[in-house]
């Protein structure tokens, strides 16, 4: 047991914890000022709710004994044998509860993305089933077979150092299939939905990029090199995408906007998540460039396709999420990390079919089960609340308050 | 005795109301206000996806004043909130029935 490698994870689940919160800030300020309360919910009501899926469940099926290389066994519900000492099969100078409680946060936040996709017209009650119905069948098996012993994609060598397929692709693809299933909010394509408190958004978007830290640093799973690395890598690509959104919107629409500013840092953080601890500055650098253009071009999807994604999941996590699996397939290098594998760059192109492969099957798996899951909560309560009330606003109309007086 | 009305530029109103004062008015009220006049509105631009804003932030003072008074306030408001660009405002004269102050009871030209 290794006492820095204990108080870094530690630190570092605590700065990933933030990040839910944060995403609150970032979400709540872009929806309208009567749903900013019931945005703000989902994502806090998400830290509290998977936290208890978690432990009782959750942990036990994403990294519990394998079966068949698709689930962990029930053997640790309720953490029984997730104790002070090490695993032997994870994490093994930190406690295993160190490791277990800093892959809750990353439990939490995961649902969480999606709220965006289906901000401002879901019924609460159907918003909690579906939660922990997707926490449970989708987010727990996706992380098995990524970063579980014996989960099949982790095994045939799928590189994701701190979740762009578990976390980012699965939220994003998810949220393609809830703006589907869901449907447009009322008004769309003639109501402006104009965000309310940018400021807020702005904060949240900061207090993203500062968790962050934890997430991708803290995935080394030590106090080390190669968390000071991936610590490097975030930032710089962060800082990479940012400034891509910037100009590439200036040119595209005449003019810079915070809100692009924001949004180009969190494109950045999500495309560099898994290559974060795989590749080089330089590498990072082009990673992050590439997805404030890349996610640009997204969110003006939705708008040419016709979905509603409220706060643009699909184009930001989807997508953002995608290119850096498959970058990571291109920039990975041993020399970096000698317990990765070379990309195509460095050559091995065989990496980029393997990243691809676990790109495709986690968008297959994600997507259909999301609509399942969507199909069910709907027969069991109704996801959407009534038009009238949607027009009302979440805040009155599911939680008795409203954000702000006079 | 007279409401006048004022919609104006928001970054006129100190220039506008220090020359109300210049004029012995006592008091007056503001409010933050949104519409359109000739000036129509603006675009706003979110994640790439383009807004046309119909409705401009403006600034709208109500005060009352004496009859013979009118003239000036007018005089002074036309002034100060002018910047001959399109969108400097209106000016609305309503008559007053009664005007009373609540603390003291005192009613007519004594209560403004």
């Amino acid at each position: 047991m290794n006492a820095a490698d204990t108080g870094f994870i530690l630190i570092s689940a605590a700065l990933v914890m933030l990040m839910t919160p944060g995403l609150a800030l970032f979400y709540g300020g872009m929806v309208r000022r009567k749903n900013v309360l019931g945005t703000l919910m989902q994502s806090f009501i998400v830290l509290a709710v998977v936290t208890l899926e978690w432990v009782l469940w959750g942990y036990s099926m994403a990294f519990g004994p394998d079966h068949g290389g698709v689930i962990g066994g029930l053997d640790w519900f309720g953490l029984t044998g997730v104790g002070m000492e090490p695993s032997p099969d994870y994490a093994s100078t930190i406690p295993h509860q160190a490791f277990m409680i800093f892959q809750c946060m990353f439990a939490v936040i995961t649902p969480a993305l999606i709220t965006g996709a289906f901000a401002e017209r879901v019924k609460f009650s159907a918003f909690l089933l579906f939660t922990l119905a997707w926490a449970t069948l989708v987010y727990n098996p996706l992380c098995h077979w990524v970063w579980g012993v014996g989960g099949w994609m982790g095994g045939m060598g799928a590189l994701d150092f701190a979740g762009g397929t578990v976390v980012h692709i699965s939220s994003g693809i998810s949220a393609l299939a809830a703006a589907l299933f869901i449907g447009r909010r009322v008004g769309w394509g003639s109501t402006a939905f104009i965000p309310h408190n940018l400021p807020m958004t702005v904060t949240g978007a900061a207090i993203l990029w500062f968790g962050w830290f934890g997430f991708n640093a803290g995935s080394a799973l030590a106090c080390n090199g190669l968390a000071a690395g991936a610590f490097v890598v975030t930032h710089a690509a962060s800082a990479a995408a940012a400034v891509s959104w910037m100009v590439v919107e200036w040119f595209h629409r005449g003019k810079p906007t915070t809100l692009g500013v924001a949004t180009g840092a969190v494109a950045g953080l999500v495309a560099i998540t898994p290559a974060s601890g795989f590749v080089g500055t330089v590498p990072a650098l082009v990673i992050g460039l590439c997805a404030g253009g890349i996610c640009y071009g997204g969110v003006l999807l939705k708008t040419a396709l016709g979905y509603d994604d409220s706060l643009d999941v699909v184009g930001v996590h989807g997508l953002g999420g995608t290119w850096g699996a498959l970058a990571t397939g291109l920039f990975a290098s041993t020399a970096v990390n000698p317990d990765g594998a070379d990309g195509l760059f460095f050559g091995n192109p065989g990496q980029l079919w393997i990243q691809f492969v676990s790109v495709a099957a986690t968008m297959a798996f994600a997507f259909v089960m999301t609509l399942l899951i969507l199909k069910a909560v709907d027969l069991l309560v109704g996801v959407r609340v009534p038009r009238e009330d949607e027009e009302k606003g979440m805040d009155l109309v599911l939680h008795n308050e409203t954000g702000y007086t006079l | 005795m007279k409401k006048i009305e004022a919609v104006i530029k928001p970054f006129k109103l100190d220039d506008v109301k220090d020359g109300l004062s210049g004029l012995g008015v006592q008091g007056l009220t503001v409010s933050e206000v949104k519409g359109f006049g000739r000036q129509r509105g603006h675009r706003e631009i979110y994640r790439g996806a383009e807004y046309q804003v119909d409705f401009v932030s403006k600034i709208k003072i109500e005060v009352v004043v004496a009859s013979d008074l009118v003239p000036d306030a007018v005089e002074v408001i036309k002034e100060k909130a002018w910047t001959g660009q399109i969108g400097d405002g209106k000016i609305f004269i309503f008559p007053v029935e009664e005007v009373i102050r609540i603390r003291t009871g005192e009613i007519g030209e004594e209560a403004i």
